[in-house]
C-alpha cells in the first residue's frame, strides 16, 4: 500500500500546472481493470482528476519517455518518479539523452509495486477489483464470494522485493521522506547460478531464452536502449533480425544487449516486467553488476549524473583481463 | 457424444500420440501454459489459455521457404520446406479456434499460400470448451461461443472425464481411432456445464464489449479521430501485441546468406515496427501513431470489409495482458469513435 495518496499528487500537478511551471504531466493513467495502468500525459487538472492513479501498479518508469517527449514539447514537463526511477533519470542525463532544463522532476516514496501475476496466482483469475488495505490487497474475482486478501509480501514484484535504493537520486521536489539506499539480496540468485556447473548454467538459460519470442519489448521498455535505431532495426548492420532463429540468433541478441547497457544498466527491472514470456533478464544484467563490482569497486549506473562507468574508464588499478579469464576457467 | 473418463486420458493422449504428434497445453516451472508435444507423463495445463497463441502450428514465426545456389550463371533453386507429419493440437480456446478460420481467409485465398495450406491439412483441431473464463476475456463481443468451441473435435472437461463431440470428416477418423476408450454418452453434463459458463460470461465486465462503432465502411469516419495520438503516445512500439495475437498474420522475406548459398526465409513481422513494410521510396507509415492505427484499423475495419464483416479480432485477451504499457484493443475499442463510455 503506497504511503502518499493519489490526491497529494494531483494537487502537486494541479498546482504547477496552473502556474504555468509546467506544460503537460507524466502520470499513470486508470484502465479497466485496476492492474492495468497506462503511462500518459495530462494536460488539464480535469484530465487528472478524472483519469490519474496512483498505487501499488503504477510499476512504469517514464525517465524513457522524457527523451522524445522533451523534444516534442513547449515548455516543461513534469514527471514522477519513484526511487528506482530517479536512476534511470540520472544515467539518461549523463548520457545527455534529454535536456534537464524540460523537466520537473517530483520524487515520490514507493513502498514496492505488486506484480498482477502473482496477485493471480494467490488469488485465482477472473479479477474485478483489487483494494488496498492495511492487510494487503482485497481481490475480488468472479470465482470468489468474499474479497481474498493477498499480504503485501507475496503480491510484490521482484524487482522490489530486491529493491536496491529507496532513495531519489535526482529531484526538483520531494514529496513524502526520503528513504535510504537498501542492502539488497539482488545477487543471490545470481551467486546460485555462478555456482552451477557449466552445463547446468548453458541449459538454465537455453531453457529461458528459448521461450523468447523477440517481440523486443524487453529492448523497447528499457531506459539504457535509447539509440536512435538499434542495430537489430537496421537492414544494413548486418545483425537485422525480426525472429529467433533457432536457438542461437535469440542467445545473441540477448547477450550483445546485456553487453551493451553493461555498465549502463542501473536494475531498474522494466525488462523482466515486460517480458511476455516471463523470462528473468534482470539475472543477466545482474551478472554485469555483479562482476563490475567485484572487479571494479562498487558502481551504480545512475546513482550521480555524470559519473564514469567503470567499463569506459581506465585507471592502472584495473582488474587484468587474465584474471577475469581463469575466473572464467573455474566456471565463474 | 462420447466420453472418456479421467483415469483413461492417459491412454487417450498416448493412443492419439501413436498415430500423430500430439501438441497441448502444458505449465512450465513458472505455471505459465505453452503448447508442448506430448510425452509419456506429459500433465495437460489447468490454465485457460496458453501465453503464446497456437497460431505458431500453421504460420511459424520463421519458417525456411527454398535455398538458392548460384553457380557461374545457373541457379540452383531447392525446395526446403519443412514437411510436416501428421499432427494433434488438442485443448484450442474457442477464440483460438475462430483464429484458424481468419488466418484462413489470408493465406488459403488465391494466391493459396502452400506452406500455410499443408500444415493445416495434417494438423486436427481438438478444442475445449471453457468453463472459467477470465476478466480479460471478450470472445462474445466477436460472436464467439466459448462453451462450444469449432474444430475437427470440440472437447468438454468436467469432474468426470472428457466430452467429445467430432464435427468434421478429420475429426470424426480421430474419433473412430480412439472407440476403445471412449463410451458413448447423453449430452447431460456437457448442456449443465454450458449453461454454468454462459452465466459466467454474461457477467464477465468486458461482456457488453460494443463493436457497432467498427466494421467494414469506417474508415472515412474512424480514420482522423483525434483519439489516435492520446492512445499511441505511450505505446513502445515493441510488438509485443502482434507476436502473442493469434490472428496478426504479417511477415517480412528475407534472404540469409550463408556464404555457400541464400536460404529464404520467412518471419512474423510488426505493422507496429517502424521498418515494416519499407520501401524504395521510404516508409509509408512513419509515426508510431501510424503504425499503431494500423493494427487496430486493420482488426476493426479493413479485415471485415474484405471477409463479409468477421472482425480481425478473436478477444482472447492476450494483448490486454501481455502490453507492456496496458495499452491494448479494449481501450481502443471504447475510445476511438466517441467518447469512452463510463
Ligand atoms: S521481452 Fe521477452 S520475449 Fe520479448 S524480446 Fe525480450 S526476452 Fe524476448
Ligand atoms: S500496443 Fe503495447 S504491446 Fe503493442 S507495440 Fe505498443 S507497447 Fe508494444
Ligand atoms: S487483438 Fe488482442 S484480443 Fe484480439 S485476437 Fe489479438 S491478442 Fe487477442
Ligand atoms: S476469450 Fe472466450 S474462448 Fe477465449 S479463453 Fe476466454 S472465454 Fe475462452
Amino acid at each position: 500500500m503506497q504511503k502518499i495518496t493519489r490526491e497529494v499528487l494531483i494537487e502537486k500537478a494541479a498546482s504547477l500546472l496552473n502556474e504555468g511551471v509546467v506544460s503537460a504531466v507524466y502520470g499513470w493513467k486508470k484502465g479497466e481493470f485496476v492492474y492495468d495502468v497506462t503511462p500518459a500525459l495530462f494536460t488539464t487538472t480535469e484530465e487528472l482528476e478524472k483519469e490519474f492513479v496512483w498505487g501499488d501498479f503504477c510499476g512504469a518508469n517514464f525517465s524513457k519517455y522524457l527523451v522524445a517527449s522533451t523534444r516534442k514539447i513547449e515548455g516543461k514537463i513534469l514527471v514522477f518518479l519513484k526511487p528506482c526511477d530517479t536512476y534511470s533519470f540520472n544515467q539518461l542525463l549523463t548520457e545527455h539523452r534529454f535536456d534537464r532544463e524540460k523537466v520537473y522532476a517530483v520524487g515520490i516514496p514507493c513502498e514496492g509495486m505488486a506484480d498482477v501475476s502473482k496477485v493471480k496466482a494467490a488469488a485465482g483469475e477472473g479479477i474485478i477489483a483489487i483494494e488496498s488495505t492495511e492487510e494487503g490487497l482485497a481481490v475480488t474475482t468472479l470465482y470468489n464470494d468474499a474479497p481474498v486478501v493477498v499480504p503485501y509480501a507475496e503480491a510484490l514484484a521482484e524487482r522490489c522485493i530486491n529493491c536496491k535504493s529507496k532513495k531519489h537520486v535526482a529531484y526538483d521536489e520531494l514529496i513524502g521522506e526520503e528513504g535510504d539506499v537498501l542492502e539488497s539480496g539482488r545477487f543471490d540468485q545470481v551467486a546460485e547460478l555462478e555456482a552451477m556447473t557449466p552445463d547446468e548454467r548453458f541449459a538454465f538459460w537455453q531453457n529461458e531464452l528459448s521461450k523468447c519470442i523477440r517481440c523486443n519489448a524487453c529492448r523497447d521498455v528499457c531506459p539504457a536502449c535509447t539509440c536512435e535505431k538499434c542495430v537489430f532495426n537496421n537492414p544494413v548492420s548486418g545483425a537485422e533480425t525480426k525472429a529467433p532463429m533457432g536457438t542461437f540468433e535469440e542467445k545473441m541478441f540477448h547477450i550483445i544487449r546485456a553487453f551493451h547497457v553493461a555498465g549502463r544498466c542501473t536494475d531498474c527491472g522494466e525488462c523482466s516486467r515486460v517480458c511476455p514470456q516471463d523470462i528473468p533478464l534482470h539475472l543477466l544484467n545482474r551478472k554485469f553488476i555483479k562482476d563490475i563490482n567485484t572487479h571494479y569497486g562498487e558502481y551504480q549506473a545512475g546513482a550521480e549524473v555524470g559519473s564514469r562507468a567503470p567499463l569506459v574508464n581506465y585507471t592502472t588499478e584495473d582488474v587484468e583481463p587474465c584474471d577475469v579469464f581463469e575466473r572464467g576457467d573455474k566456471n565463474a | 457424444m462420447r466420453k472418456c473418463t479421467a483415469a483413461n486420458l492417459d491412454k487417450l493422449f498416448a493412443a492419439i500420440a501413436e498415430n500423430a504428434a500430439l501438441y497441448l497445453p502444458v505449465d512450465d516451472e513458472k505455471g505459465t501454459a505453452q503448447y508442448k508435444k506430448w510425452a509419456e507423463g506429459t500433465v495437460m495445463s489447468n490454465a485457460l489459455n496458453t501465453a503464446k497463441s497456437p497460431k505458431d502450428f500453421f504460420f511459424p514465426q520463421s519458417e525456411d521457404l527454398m535455398k538458392f545456389k548460384t553457380q557461374g550463371k545457373t541457379i540452383e533453386l531447392t525446395d526446403i520446406r519443412d514437411e510436416k507429419e501428421d499432427f494433434v493440437v488438442f485443448g484450442v480456446r474457442a477464440c483460438d479456434v475462430r483464429s484458424f478460420d481468419i488466418l484462413d481467409r489470408v493465406f488459403l485465398v488465391d494466391p493459396r499460400d502452400s506452406y500455410y495450406a499443408s500444415r493445416r491439412e495434417k494438423g486436427v483441431i481438438v478444442s475445449l470448451a471453457c468453463s472459467k473464463p477470465t476478466e480479460t476475456c471478450f470472445c462474445s463481443a466477436f460472436g464467439i461461443d466459448a462453451t462450444n468451441p469449432a474444430g475437427d473435435v470440440t472437447a468438454w472437461k468436467t469432474e468426470e472425464g472428457f466430452f467429445f463431440k467430432a464435427n468434421t470428416e478429420k475429426g470424426e477418423k480421430l474419433m473412430a481411432s480412439l472407440e476403445g476408450l471412449t463410451e458413448e454418452c447423453t449430452e447431460e453434463a456437457v448442456e449443465a456445464q454450458k449453461a454454468k459458463t454462459a452465466a459466467i460470461l454474461e457477467k464477465l465486465p468486458l461482456a457488453d464489449l460494443d463493436t457497432d462503432k467498427f466494421g467494414g465502411g469506417k474508415t472515412a469516419e474512424l480514420f482522423n479521430d483525434p483519439a489516435w495520438a492520446e492512445l499511441s503516445r505511450s505505446c513502445l512500439g515493441c510488438g509485443t501485441c502482434t507476436f502473442v495475437c493469434p490472428t496478426c498474420q504479417c511477415y517480412d522475406i528475407k534472404d540469409f546468406n550463408t556464404g555457400r548459398e541464400v536460404i529464404r526465409y520467412r518471419c512474423w513481422d510488426s505493422c507496429m515496427y517502424s521498418e515494416f513494410t519499407r520501401m524504395a521510396h521510404g516508409n509509408n507509415r512513419n509515426s508510431q501513431l501510424e503504425r499503431f492505427r494500423q493494427r487496430f484499423m486493420h482488426k476493426l475495419v479493413y479485415y471485415p470489409e474484405n471477409n463479409e464483416g468477421i472482425f480481425g479480432c478473436v478477444g482472447c485477451g492476450r494483448c490486454l495482458a501481455k502490453c507492456p504499457i496496458s495499452m491494448n484493443i479494449v481501450k481502443v475499442m471504447k475510445t476511438v469513435g466517441g467518447k469512452k463510455d463510463e
